[in-house]
């Protein structure tokens, strides 16, 4: 495995990888998440595991679950985080906690044990409330764009970060005040992840032929769950401006749920509702799984639109430039270091600024191109998964060694 | 990774150990959404912090920013929009002063004379304001030795521009004498490469991209060979 990575990212780059592995072989690693399936963490945690697995350290994966009352908790956190306003009910948080401290019951050896332990996201941050004396170092990874989160909420999930021992963030933009290290590291993607990977012209075709898109005409296409923050209704806004002056494109929305988001089909229904009975705009939901569709989707499309309002990092974005496809993307979040104006894309604050750059680019060919070519040599040297795990291994390296400004490796 | 032992020791220096290296970003714990507050936390701010933001970009996610060269003259020119503010800082070159504090006091005095003439100043947007970053650095070993200056002509192509970074630029403030690790290392073999030094001491590192540096120093090299 490390040798294909090393056919595309670079070989300095697995070797890297070696050297900060060799002192952390056998190392224990625990990923606690709360799903296997659907979003961006669990696609990278699907990758990022064999990668260090191979690297020679002991990575386990575990998943919180819990009951519908959790997961109306947890995406409160989630829009919370967000800076959305939400009322969250006091049995709701009650319903975390015991769902975190049953989890704990289950998980006691292996994370009491382990070496490290490596906590996404809110859902599982009140886990270490049970292990007042864990043996190994903890760290909060947070991937929501938590610049302005709502802060009675962020007061309330404070008090469980806190009792880390580092944590991390996309940005600096959305890094928070706590009392230990702050690691900054963007997440990435796999280039041989089914979605990444080259598909013949025959698949692409058929993808065509299956969802009734004309490849002759000009495709843009949105990926991302339907959640209100990724605005799939000012995608259609904008593509109407669009139309306008070039009646002949296509839209394709394609997005699926996550198990734990229960917000999904609401705004499915608002989207469908605002498409109406277009025949140029696809509403596609798709399982968890279409990895395959979606990568021939991105393929046969010209532009990539990653409207967000909010924006963790966007990984959509980044599969998109790796297809070498321009993004035009809302001004926000991670879009922000990955569509740099007029080198890989165009950030946008409305639908008639998206509209306007789908039809700048519609009439300048060569600069799409131009744009396509340098989205995939930015994404190759900042963010593939290689750089993810290197920035992880230094992060851990860095935590048990108590290392503070230079870590030399020979 | 076989180990590259280049050319036979014509010499009894030590060898030339080639480095890698990446930075790893923390966050500083501080943010200025106006030039007051940035002059304020460049007073306060950890040395590991300015180094970082004059720096840093080098090896950082972005395009080249042909006209400002450090992080502050950037976000005073996109976020705060005061172009002339941002020259004067841009041009503020930190191989110029000798310690990190003399820098400092440099980056404050010249915000200072800024906000002096500044009748009405700006403020940045709440998700434009300036954060404050220090960072880990980690050093890669690359298994590739140079046993002799001659041979430099064919490692530096070759050479990461992480390595660039390592030796030629972090080098200078992790050297006590303020050079980088080329000419320290040429230094060791008495006079004989002292031209070839000096040339390699005119190579400006702060207003070059690592890949233009690597091109200048290969060139620097095949003249001087």
């Amino acid at each position: 495995m490390l040798e294909k990575y090393a056919e595309v990212a670079g070989r300095d780059v697995v070797e890297h990888l070696r050297q900060l592995a060799g002192p952390l072989k056998g190392l224990r690693l625990v990923h606690v998440n709360s799903t296997r399936t659907g979003g961006g963490v669990a696609e990278i945690l699907h990758k990022m595991v064999p990668l260090m697995q191979e690297l020679g350290l002991d990575i386990r994966w575990e998943v919180i679950t819990g009951e519908p009352a959790y997961y109306e908790c947890t995406k409160s956190f989630h829009n919370a985080m967000q800076g959305n306003e939400v009322n969250i009910p006091e049995r709701y948080l009650k319903v975390y906690e015991q769902t975190n401290s049953q989890t704990a019951g289950g998980l006691e050896e292996e994370l009491q044990n382990a070496d490290v332990v490596l906590i996404h996201d809110p859902q599982p941050a009140a886990l270490i409330d049970s292990f007042p004396r864990h043996k190994g170092k903890w760290v909060w990874r947070c991937h929501i764009d938590a610049s302005r989160p709502f802060r009675p909420v962020w007061k309330y999930l404070r008090n469980f970060v806190s009792k880390y021992d580092a944590s991390i963030f996309s940005l600096s933009n959305f890094a928070q005040q706590l009392p230990h290290p702050v690691y900054l590291i963007a997440p990435s993607i796999d280039p041989f992840h089914e979605k990444n990977r080259d598909i013949d012209e025959d698949d692409l075709r058929e993808t065509c032929a299956r969802f009734e898109i004309d490849p002759e005409r000009p495709v843009i296409l949105q990926v991302s769950r339907y959640d209100r923050f990724k605005d799939p209704i000012g995608v259609i806004r904008a593509y109407r401006v669009a139309k306008e002056l070039t009646p002949n494109i296509q839209l394709i929305l394609a997005g699926g749920g996550a198990t734990d988001d229960p917000e999904g089909e609401a705004v499915l229904d608002e989207v469908r509702t605002s498409a109406k009975d277009d025949p140029n705009i696809k509403v596609l939901l798709l399982p968890s799984d279409a990895h395959r569709t979606i990568n021939a989707l991105q393929r046969v499309s010209d532009i990539v639109m990653q409207k967000s309002i909010k924006e963790g990092f966007g990984l959509t974005v980044t599969e998109a430039l790796w297809k070498k496809k321009p993004v035009i993307g809302g001004d926000t979040g991670g879009i922000r270091i990955q569509v740099i104006n007029h080198h890989t894309g165009f950030l946008v604050r409305s639908p008639e600024g998206a509209a306007l750059r789908i039809r700048y680019l519609l009439h300048n060919r060569d600069l799409m191109k131009e744009m396509g070519e340098k989205g995939k040599e930015f994404v190759r040297e900042n963010f593939l998964v290689t750089r993810h795990v290197r920035e992880y291994l230094t992060l851990i390296y860095a935590l048990l060694n108590s290392k503070k400004e230079r870590i030399e490796l020979s | 990774m076989e180990r590259t032992c280049v050319m036979p020791n014509k010499s009894k220096t030590d060898p030339f150990l080639l480095k890698d290296c990446a930075l790893i970003a923390i966050a500083a714990g501080k943010k200025a959404q106006n030039l007051r507050e940035l002059r304020e936390h460049i007073r306060n701010i950890d040395l590991n912090s300015l180094y970082y933001h004059f720096w840093g970009g080098l090896l950082r996610p972005r395009f080249d920013n042909p006209e400002y060269h450090n992080d502050f003259a950037i976000w005073v020119a996109h976020a705060l929009h005061n172009r002339l503010v941002a020259e004067r800082l841009a041009v503020i070159d930190p191989m110029a002063y000798e310690t990190l504090e003399d820098l400092r006091t440099e980056l404050i005095e010249t915000i200072e004379e800024c906000l002096d003439e500044i009748q009405f100043p700006t403020w940045a947007g709440r998700d434009d304001q300036f954060e404050f970053v220090r960072y880990q650095i980690v050093i890669f070993d690359t298994n590739i030795t140079v046993t002799h200056p001659e041979d430099l002509v064919r490692v530096f192509p070759r050479m990461p521009v992480g390595s660039i970074f390592y030796h030629f630029i972090e080098g200078r403030r992790r050297n006590r004498n303020s050079l980088d690790d080329f000419r320290n290392w040429l230094m060791t073999f008495g006079d004989e490469y002292a031209e070839l030094g000096q040339s390699i001491g005119e190579i400006c590192p702060y207003f070059t991209p690592l890949r233009e540096l690597r091109k200048e120093l290969i060139e620097v090299c095949r003249s001087h060979f």
